[in-house]
């Protein structure tokens, strides 16, 4: 018998101002598989997971989590089945007007109702987990470091124990050093925990560490998709160009 | 090819081309309506934000006060000059106090004060919803199961409704108290007098309908704000453009909307 996929991506389309960015897309993750989706700048890696997200509206298509199809659900359902998600967004997006552990309790408090006092001491207890000291969390956001910033998004999205982590470029603009650390929390929260994850990069020792399974997105479709290990000896034409940097041949720029 | 058929494509193409030009200037107008309709519909329905409200108060409100009572301190002292000396020219000098108070409550208070706010806290509005569109804030609030309406858009809206109406009241108080200085100062005004006059003479309604026109206005001054910060896009300079867009929209419309209440409000 089949598993059933944690999250399905069935016939996406997607344009915007005429051009296809999603060209009937078909892409499934299994529960407590991680899946990063490589592609070049303008692939639409964004938008594939914004669109899962319900951030952007398909204009064809079904989103499948746990077999419920998210597109077009009322507000009140969404925000119901979205409770089981969190989100590592590429620049942190961390609300500048609170600090850092209400940041991190921002669902517990608001969307969850949990108690202030209880919802810091685990916003605290969430900040630990990805190496951050309790003293971190007075601070505000601007007077965090880059790598800071992203081990503070990624404390408030595991903070509420979600079954499914989204990752949107989560080592981009950091130092090597500070991105392997971001790397190794990330597998520390989905692998050891047995979580569901979809990270999209184009940072290929970043893919090859946090990723199960790697799959390349192409004029709106996949191209490949294969085992982390073999990213390297794909003979697929679209990822050997990636992955050796080449700026000719079937990929052109869009820079 | 007959003339018939030459002609048919160029009739077509200025009809799509009127149907372009009615649609883009409806589109904006419908976008503004049903923004509006969620922000309200978000103020009556759980769940309710209110440390979002009261900050919103405490940052529309109470820091809106002193350039709110600067601006109205200043204006009730020209008022008074000018009607003084303008009602000279047919010996109308003496009802200065009553014409300062009138002009203040009905029409300068609610206004000046609703015009400081679009300048100070309609950009600010629209800067910060701005910023947190382009930074990704707004979709993370989403996906933190929060809806941005609730707890972005609705608090402002209320904060300013309510705080508006009362910097009104503490315009007009020293708007007239403006006037009452120069009067009593300068132009040798019975202290005593001046303020008996200014009471025995201002209505209720005075008073009320400057306060009805400026919870108006405040509801106008934080929705442009929010739309334009909502649906800025293109990083730093959509950013601003939004801002401005809200200062100079939220301005019009106060003028517009101040024109047509006081119609409603001299044709009762």
């Amino acid at each position: 018998m089949t598993q059933m996929p944690k999250l399905e991506w069935k016939g996406v389309r997607k344009r915007f101002n005429g051009a296809p960015v999603l060209d009937s897309l078909d892409l499934s993750v299994p529960p407590g598989r991680s899946l990063v989706i490589i592609g070049g700048s303008g692939e639409g890696k964004s938008v594939t997971i914004k669109i899962a997200l319900g951030l952007l509206p398909p204009d064809a298509g079904q989103v499948l989590l746990d077999g419920q199809d998210v597109v077009g659900l009322g507000e009140r359902a969404r925000r119901r089945l979205f409770s089981r998600v969190g989100v590592l967004f590429q620049g942190g997006a961390l609300f500048d007007s609170l600090t850092v552990w209400e940041n991190v309790a921002f669902r517990l408090i608001n969307a969850d109702g949990v108690p202030r006092k209880a919802a810091k001491a685990r916003a605290i207890e969430a900040l630990e987990r990805v190496r951050l000291g309790a003293q971190v969390a007075a601070l505000w956001p601007s007077e965090l470091s880059g790598g800071m910033q992203k081990r503070v998004g990624l404390a408030r999205a595991i903070v509420a124990n979600p079954q499914i982590l989204f990752f949107d470029e989560p080592t981009t603009g950091l130092d090597p050093i500070t991105a392997a650390a971001i790397d190794d929390l990330i597998v520390e929260q989905v692998k050891q925990l047995g979580r569901t994850a979809v990270s999209i990069t184009h940072d290929l020792s970043s893919a090859r560490r946090i990723g199960d399974e790697i799959a390349m997105l192409h004029d709106g479709k996949i191209v490949w998709r294969g085992a982390a290990g073999d990213l390297d000896h794909t003979d697929n034409p679209y990822v050997r160009q990636f992955v050796a940097r080449r700026a000719d041949k079937i990929i052109t720029s869009a820079a | 090819m007959t003339q018939a058929s030459l002609a048919t494509p160029a009739a077509l193409n200025l009809v799509r081309l009127l149907g372009r030009l009615a649609i883009g200037a409806i589109r904006p107008v419908g976008a503004l309506a049903l923004f509006a309709l969620r922000g309200v519909s978000a103020l009556f329905s759980p769940p309710w934000f209110p440390r979002q409200l009261l900050r919103q108060v405490s940052s529309i409100g109470f820091f809106s006060l002193p350039v709110v009572g600067l601006t109205a301190a200043f204006t009730g002292a020209a008022l008074a000059l000018n009607i003084y000396s303008g009602g000279g020219r047919f010996n109308a000098e003496q009802v200065m106090p009553q014409i300062v108070a009138l002009g203040i409550t009905r029409e300068l208070g609610p206004v000046l004060a609703a015009l400081m706010l679009a300048g100070r806290v309609s950009a600010a509005i629209a800067a910060e919803i701005g910023a947190m569109r382009t930074t990704e804030q707004i979709d993370a609030l989403r996906t933190l199961s929060t809806d941005p309406f609730r707890y972005l858009i609705a608090p402002r809206l209320a904060a300013a409704v309510m705080t508006l109406p009362l910097l009104t009241v503490v315009a007009d108080t020293i708007g007239v108290a403006g006037g009452w200085l120069i009067g009593v100062r300068l132009l040798h005004f019975n202290p005593t007098a001046y303020i008996r006059s200014t009471a025995d003479f201002l209505q209720p309604w005075d008073v009320g309908s400057g306060l009805i026109k400026s919870a108006v206005f405040g509801f106008i001054v934080a929705l442009m704000g929010c739309h334009h910060g909502y649906n800025a896009s293109g990083g730093a300079h959509g950013v601003g453009r939004a801002a401005t867009q809200a200062v100079v929209s939220s301005a019009i419309l106060i003028f517009a909307a101040d024109y047509l209440l006081t119609t409603l409000f001299s044709h009762p």
